[in-house]
């Protein structure tokens, strides 16, 4: 029946599955991403419509939580209006306006994931996946397993198949209940095929079989098919294809099918009456997501109306007339968007800018005795250096709770009749005075900050594992260049440039990588700072930036520091090669640091509802530093949630404004860059950069259950590599609920300081950055240098047009600290006067 | 000083009942309740310890409520204070004291903060009773607490699948436990002539004279303690269920599955040992099983790559020692053991989310490629196969399928026969017929009636299996299990002078509980239409009244402490002689799978993802 339909392409479907499935990585190397990443081709109303519609993902807010929002006046009514008038071109639009407000939509039909397979159990009697899903995630994450279990799998030289096979070839027992099924996978020529046509027959559904069978627990594929993509994600690294797991999976279908049914039994293609709809069959754009896409866009344009409304308002800051005291270089991330704000508030003199927190190096990293290379840049990249630490003073901690000793058998009922009763006074310490321990994650011990560093590359055939150790003057004059060239910092140097990467500190956290910075690959960015001060320091490379045109004075000194988010907390490197006047200016810096610090920690307490933001300031920052090293705190920090605008342009196009945390900031000169050559290279890391780290909280978010990880609390750690609810469960990628429940889910509006023209050649260079605005995955907007017009990016029409905000009037401020200490929700665009 | 020891009791249980009350919506209220009820339960028993230790430490005694009595039966709850209760009791409110405050923290915006609250509170009430028990009674209402608790915290979160399959499995294990500890209690009471308290136990002559003469009778009650206390420690062969109840929030998990409830069943061992004492076949079968089950523990530990899985079956084998330790009747070193074990646990499985960095770092630092290679090929085939059973836990969870669910659902299959008209058209009748004949006392042969208790209760029993097995109608199951009862009450009517008020007693809360739960059931199909029992329909999610209202219907069925019906349980029993096993076979298996049924019923309603609904719900799988 089936042999007119085209041959049936293993490798192809196999392929494209993997496209679909989450693609995060272990747990260690968390790097956000956008979660429908392989939506990405289509236009984003139209895509997330199509993944909700194929796999059941909620992908807006419930219609009855815009209509919340819109009577708390978080939508703005005149913005909802001109969307509508925007989107709905032949329509009365008050009428419509009501109709939103009030009318009963469609409730979503049942996704048409799973449909087919599910036929085994409304006519085959049979729930597959209790008979194979729980062996199937047990092989699978003890084979994966990077240091849980004591006792290794015992075979892992011959792939992940291969070493089942060896192990079933060399026992007494079996994995399998029947014989069948094992003799299938001793053979190792048995083929999908052949299992689907024992399974299926029918190869017109296998392909759906085959999406239906692994999103039955795509956690765990997805884990698989990123380990297959980036073998070197897994410390032990360990060979294994989705292909494989999924031969597995159909053997052991046939193994639970015999083990019930015997030989009697027919394949899934001759027992089912109605073929359930293809997943991939076309959609259509109905009244309801045409509303829900209204709804949203009116969202974010409520927030985003009141900012480009605030860059025309905003008072012009005067440029500083007097000498600087100094300069710091920060992360763009939006964490750093209020750290900034204080330390130009502390310290009027001072200048911050914003570029990603590699500092334009990129390179791998190996701490003194490691015996693996850490990336210290962003994820795409794949970078030619090794940087050495040598010289390093830090022990590593112990902890026999952890240690293997443990759970040996003799030595078990020593330790439980010893050690037992010291863990009781361990707990009863942290609860009552939370203290760092040798399993917090701390951002201060990445790096020892009294090590040295090879940043110099001595000469050039000094290569380890083909990465170069070190940089050459060249190699680091670009770098220097570039950096500097692309913040627009190439004259007036202050007498001192800080440095400061971020990264955090968290205990009884298993998704501590996601907390540091995603332009260091999850790992703090102290050593990326380290080095390119180290780099900008040198008068080698000063001679040669002084030929290209940068001229750093001699008592310019560029020094690295790290700013951990989670404590507030600012540790400064190489402190010793200031000389003695500096060192006296750099304590008075120091010093301005601390309160911006500590002013920082109050303004983000005013999150956190065990905190009051009125206590003396101290106590509030002591508060916030337990948070790192409490056991019991899901929330040492809320991380990006509330991430919403990417700002590409001058400080002063954000010095007048309160952004609240909500901003990416990325200093940049248009006057240097007229032909957006350095605007390029920002776009291109800032889209996927901050788009992805945007779009999984929007996904976390709308839907936690299926597209986030859900609560972390019962969370349990498999293999070190990812967790799941309980022990037999599938992994949970995405983000916890108690990283996303202060989130708004919006949309990333990118606001570019330059002229139209110019921007738009650029984002049209590379089409992989193209996409991110055409689709409308991000919304883009650009401030027109001279005279603070602003324009939209209009995707359809893919041009700019002229945007005339609808917000008149904002609301000015003196001071912040009078709405921090009031309010404790997402708070509007307020004007400083 | 023997009076006092109430107060810890009592503490708890007040606790609870305000913390019932309390508005959900406040957090800190919730949370610094439970701190202060623990708190001042921690903080009062430390003074007490302290004073009871200087004083000598004097097992104390003290019999309280007498709830029921006749000529030859009294049902009265009793509590003793001892080394062993001190130790539980200092381990237990220590641990609670922490997760109280460590979990206020952690539960922060959860949805169910409440409900943790209460539920911890509850288990804490529960487990007291029992550590505090004098006597088999006593330790029994705490045991169904904790059964109950056990569920609710397993099931925490209910929307999800896994969470609800999971809590109804180890509800299921549990329930074996209940009938060993009923059945042991049956026939102590045959034994001792009396409701016995564990303080009459340790006379060691009166003990060793009953044993004497009945020798089997004895080691029948051994066997039936050590089968609830393998149930409820996770010894072989239901190790399984431990690491599958940690489906809960961690710290919920740290202090159930760690610590306090898993470390009962060496509790209930160590509480019987004057009466096992001397029983040198029972004692040999301890350090068999103990032996067993620490061997095939640590096996499969050292396999798991999952982190509470290992804790949990090390803490197995842990335990699986504690059992040899007492075998050998090395007591005061199982009690140190467990007190280590205890809080080691709780501990582990609190910071076990910290292994990823710790280890990752610890890799990071010392990792030696995999170089293990097996050449010998008999060595490798003996390795291998070990590897498999202990990644397979020994076949342990398919085991209990094999050996108890699934026969129990073949059972059930077997009566489907039965449709719901057979029911009403011949079963009903039937009943009332012999409900008449009971009343006006009708002669019959003396053979004959000898059998109709048996025959009643295996109708019974009928009734039971087919509401166990029903597929797809709530409310007729529901009656099913009400009509189980109305025949085990006619069955034992038949077998000895049951009086009216027995029948009150034991049907009473029956009816109450059956007539209330109906009620919900009918409003549910009425406003939901699909309470099909074929799925989870998850009606919880938008009927949480109705839910809780349902619950304890359930517990009233299922003869929980909270009506009469519990008393009456245990009446029924001491209706039974010692020498009519069948009967108390069927009486018993009626039990078992009358709690099943229930709170399958329960669990197939209101929990587990919902049935109208996909968006906003996790995967079957998550």
């Amino acid at each position: 029946m089936s042999h007119s339909s085209p041959a049936f392409d293993v490798h192809g479907i196999v392929h494209e599955l993997a496209h679909y499935l989450p693609a995060q990585a272990p747990l260690k190397d968390f790097v956000h991403h956008n979660t429908l990443h392989a939506f990405q081709d289509l236009p984003f109303q139209i895509a997330i419509l199509k993944a909700s519609k194929m796999f059941g993902y909620q992908v807006t807010l419930p219609i009855e939580t815009y209509r919340d929002l819109y009577l708390e006046k978080k939508i703005n009514p005149l913005v909802l209006d001109a969307v509508i008038k925007k989107t709905k071109k032949n329509v009365d639009v008050a009428e419509y306006h009501k109709r939103l407000l009030s009318k009963d939509f469609d409730q979503p039909e049942n996704p048409r994931i799973g449909k087919l397979r599910h036929q085994w159990k409304e006519l085959g009697y049979i729930d597959l996946d209790s008979f194979t899903q729980p062996r199937l995630f047990r092989v699978l994450s003890n084979y994966l397993d990077q240091g849980i279990a004591i006792w290794k799998f015992p075979v892992l030289m011959k792939g992940f198949l291969g070493s089942i096979r060896e192990l079933e070839k060399n026992t007494y027992v079996s994995l399998f209940k029947t014989k069948r099924a094992r003799n299938l996978l001793l053979n190792e020529k048995t083929s999908m095929e052949e299992l689907l046509q024992i399974l299926v027959a029918d190869d017109s559904m296998y392909k759906q079989y085959l999406f239906d069978q692994q999103f039955a627990h795509q956690g765990w594929s997805g884990m698989v098919a990123t380990v297959e993509a980036q073998p070197e994600t897994l410390l032990d690294r360990k060979r294994i294809h989705l292909e494989e797991i999924i031969l597995l999976e159909l053997l052991l279908e046939i193994d639970a099918l015999d083990d019930k049914f015997g030989n009697k039994w027919l394949p899934l293609s001759k027992i089912i009456r109605d073929r359930p709809k293809d997943l991939f069959a076309p959609i259509q754009f109905g009244e309801t997501a045409e509303a829900l896409a209204i709804w949203q866009e009116a969202l974010e344009f409520s927030y985003y109306d009141q900012v480009l409304a605030g860059i025309q308002q905003e008072k012009k800051m005067p440029t500083q007339a007097g000498e600087k005291s100094f300069q710091a270089l920060f992360c763009i991330d939006d964490r750093e968007c209020s750290i900034r704000r204080y330390v130009e508030q502390e310290d009027t003199n001072s200048e911050t800018f914003g570029t990603p927190g590699f500092f334009n190096v990129e390179f791998y990293f190996q701490p003194e005795n490691g015996k693996f290379f850490t990336k210290l840049c962003p994820a795409p990249v794949f970078p030619k250096y090794l940087i050495k630490e040598s010289g390093s003073k830090i022990k590593r901690e112990e902890d026999p709770h952890y240690s293997l000793h443990m759970k040996k058998f003799n030595g078990a009922w020593i330790f439980s009749q010893t050690l037992g009763f010291w863990s009781v006074f361990k707990l009863l310490a942290n609860i009552f005075k939370p203290q760092a321990s040798a399993a917090s994650a701390s951002s201060f011990k990445h790096m020892d900050k009294h090590a040295h560093l090879s940043v110099e590359n001595r000469h050039p055939r000094h290569h380890e594992k083909g990465l170069q150790i070190g940089f050459t003057i060249e190699e680091m004059a670009n770098r220097v260049e570039g950096l500097l060239k692309s913040i627009g910092l190439i004259k007036n140097f202050a007498p001192f440039i800080y440095v400061v990467g971020h990264g955090s500190s968290s205990t009884n956290n298993p998704h501590y990588a996601a907390y540091d910075c995603g332009a260091c690959c999850g790992r703090p960015g102290s050593v990326n700072a380290r080095v390119v001060s180290h780099m900008a320091n040198h008068p080698e490379l000063r001679k040669v930036l002084r030929e290209r045109g940068i001229d750093i004075p001699n008592a310019t000194i560029f020094i690295g520091a790290l700013h951990d988010t989670t404590r507030d907390d600012i540790s400064f490197f190489d402190e010793q090669l200031m000389d003695e006047q500096h060192q006296k200016w750099h304590k008075e810096n120091h010093a301005t640091f601390l309160r911006a610090l500590d002013e920082n920690a109050r303004e983000r307490s005013r999150r956190f509802a065990s905190i009051d933001t009125k206590e003396n300031i101290a106590a509030i920052h002591e508060q916030i530093r337990n948070r790192s090293v409490s056991l019991f705190e899901p929330r040492p920090e809320l991380n990006h949630a509330t991430n919403a605008l990417c700002i590409v342009g001058s400080r002063e196009i954000s010095k007048g404004l309160f952004l609240d945390r909500r901003s990416f900031l990325n200093s940049y000169d248009y006057q240097i860059d007229p032909e957006g050559k350095y605007l390029y290279n920002i776009l291109k890391a800032a889209a996927p950069v901050c788009g992805g780290i945007n779009l999984e909280y929007y996904f976390s978010r709308v839907d936690n259950q299926k597209l986030g990880a859900g609560t972390k609390l019962p969370h349990n750690v498999m293999g070190l590599f990812g967790v799941a609810n309980g022990i037999d469960g599938d992994l949970r990628p995405g983000l916890p609920s108690q990283m996303i429940e202060v989130h708004d889910p919006l949309r990333l509006l990118i606001i570019v300081e330059h002229f139209p023209a110019v921007v738009l050649k650029t984002i049209q260079q590379a089409p992989e950055t193209y996409e991110w605005f055409k689709n409308n995955w991000i919304h883009l907007s650009v401030v027109e240098p001279i005279t603070r017009e602003i324009f939209y990016f209009n995707a359809e029409k893919e041009c700019f047009e002229p945007y005339q905000p609808l917000t008149k009037n904002l609301e000015k401020l003196d001071n912040v600290s009078s709405v921090i200490i009031s309010e404790d929700g997402s708070l509007p665009v307020y004007l400083f006067n | 000083m023997n009076e006092l020891i109430n107060f810890w009791v009592v503490l708890p249980l007040i606790g609870f009942l305000i913390s019932v009350v309390l508005p959900k919506k406040n957090e800190n209220l919730i949370s610094q309740f439970s701190f202060f009820s623990v708190g001042l339960h921690m903080f009062s028993l430390y003074v007490f310890l302290a004073y009871w230790i200087w004083q000598g430490h004097p097992t104390l005694d003290q019999k309280d409520w007498v709830l029921f009595t006749s000529s030859e039966y009294e049902f009265f709850l009793d509590f003793c204070f001892d080394k062993i209760t001190a130790v539980y009791a200092f381990v237990g409110s220590t641990l609670t004291f922490l997760v109280a405050i460590y979990s206020r923290t952690y539960m922060h915006r959860e949805p169910g903060f409440k409900r943790f609250f209460n539920t911890i509170l509850f288990f804490y009430m529960g487990y007291n009773i029992a550590i505090f028990a004098g006597n088999m009674e006593t330790l029994f209402v705490g045991w169904e607490i904790l059964g109950i608790s056990s569920f609710l915290l397993i099931a925490f979160y209910r929307e999800r699948f896994l969470p609800v399959k999971n809590a109804l499995k180890v509800y299921s294990i549990y329930r074996i436990g209940d009938i060993g500890l009923i059945l042991a209690m049956w026939l102590s009471h045959h034994l001792f002539r009396e409701n016995i308290t564990f303080l009459k136990l340790s006379n060691y002559e009166m003990v060793s004279d009953q044993l004497q003469s009945h020798t089997l009778i004895g080691i029948f009650i051994s066997g039936m303690i050590l089968l609830t206390a393998a149930a409820k420690s996770a010894q072989l062969p239901f190790s399984a269920w431990l690491p599958r109840a940690m489906e809960g929030p961690t710290p919920s998990s740290a202090i159930f599955y760690g610590s306090l409830a898993v470390h009962l069943g060496v509790f209930l061992m160590m509480r019987t040992y004057p009466f096992w004492e001397h029983q040198y076949s029972v004692r040999v079968l301890i350090f068999l099983l103990g032996l067993a089950t620490a061997i095939v523990a640590t096996l499969t530990a050292r396999v798991q790559s999952n982190i509470k899985s290992q804790i949990a079956y090390a803490s197995i084998a842990q335990i699986g020692l504690m059992f040899i330790e007492l075998s050998l009747g090395w007591g005061i070193l199982a009690l140190v053991h467990f007190a280590g074990n205890a809080f080691l646990r709780t501990y582990q499985l609190l910071v076990s989310p910290s292994v990823v960095s710790y280890l990752i770092k610890q890799m990071f630092y010392t990792y030696e490629p995999n170089k293990n290679h097996i050449k010998h090929v008999i060595s490798k085939k003996f390795i291998y196969t070990f590897y498999i059973l202990s990644l397979k836990e020994w076949n342990l969870n398919s085991m209990m399928y094999k050996l108890y669910w699934n026969p129990l659902k073949w059972l059930g299959k077997r009566v489907n026969f039965i449709s719901m008209k057979h029911v009403m058209y011949f079963f009903v009748p039937a009943f009332l017929l012999g409900v008449i004949s009971r009343y006006y006392h009708l002669e019959m042969h003396a053979s004959f009636s000898h059998y109709l208790p048996i025959l009643f209760s295996f109708i019974g029993l009928l009734m039971v299996l087919k509401a166990f097995a029903e597929k797809s109608k709530a409310r007729s199951s529901w009656i099913l299990i009400i009509l189980n009862h109305c025949w085990l009450a006619l069955a034992i009517s038949f077998n000895e002078e049951f009086k009216f008020t027995e029948t009150v007693f034991y049907l009473g809360g029956i009816f109450m509980a059956g007539a209330l739960g109906y009620y919900s059931l009918n409003r549910m199909k009425r406003i939901e239409d699909k309470i099909d029992l074929s799925r989870f329909n998850g009606h919880v999610y938008s009927h949480p009244r109705q839910a809780l209202l349902f619950l304890l219907c359930c517990l009233g069925l299922s003869g929980f402490p909270i009506t009469t019906t519990f008393i009456g349980e245990d009446l029924v029993f001491s209706h039974i002689h010692s020498n009519q096993l069948a009967l108390a076979f069927f009486v018993s298996a009626s039990f078992i799978i009358d709690g099943l049924a229930i709170v399958r019923i329960y669990a197939r309603v209101f929990l587990g993802p919902h049935v109208h609904s996909v968006y906003e719900m996790g995967y079957r799988s998550s």
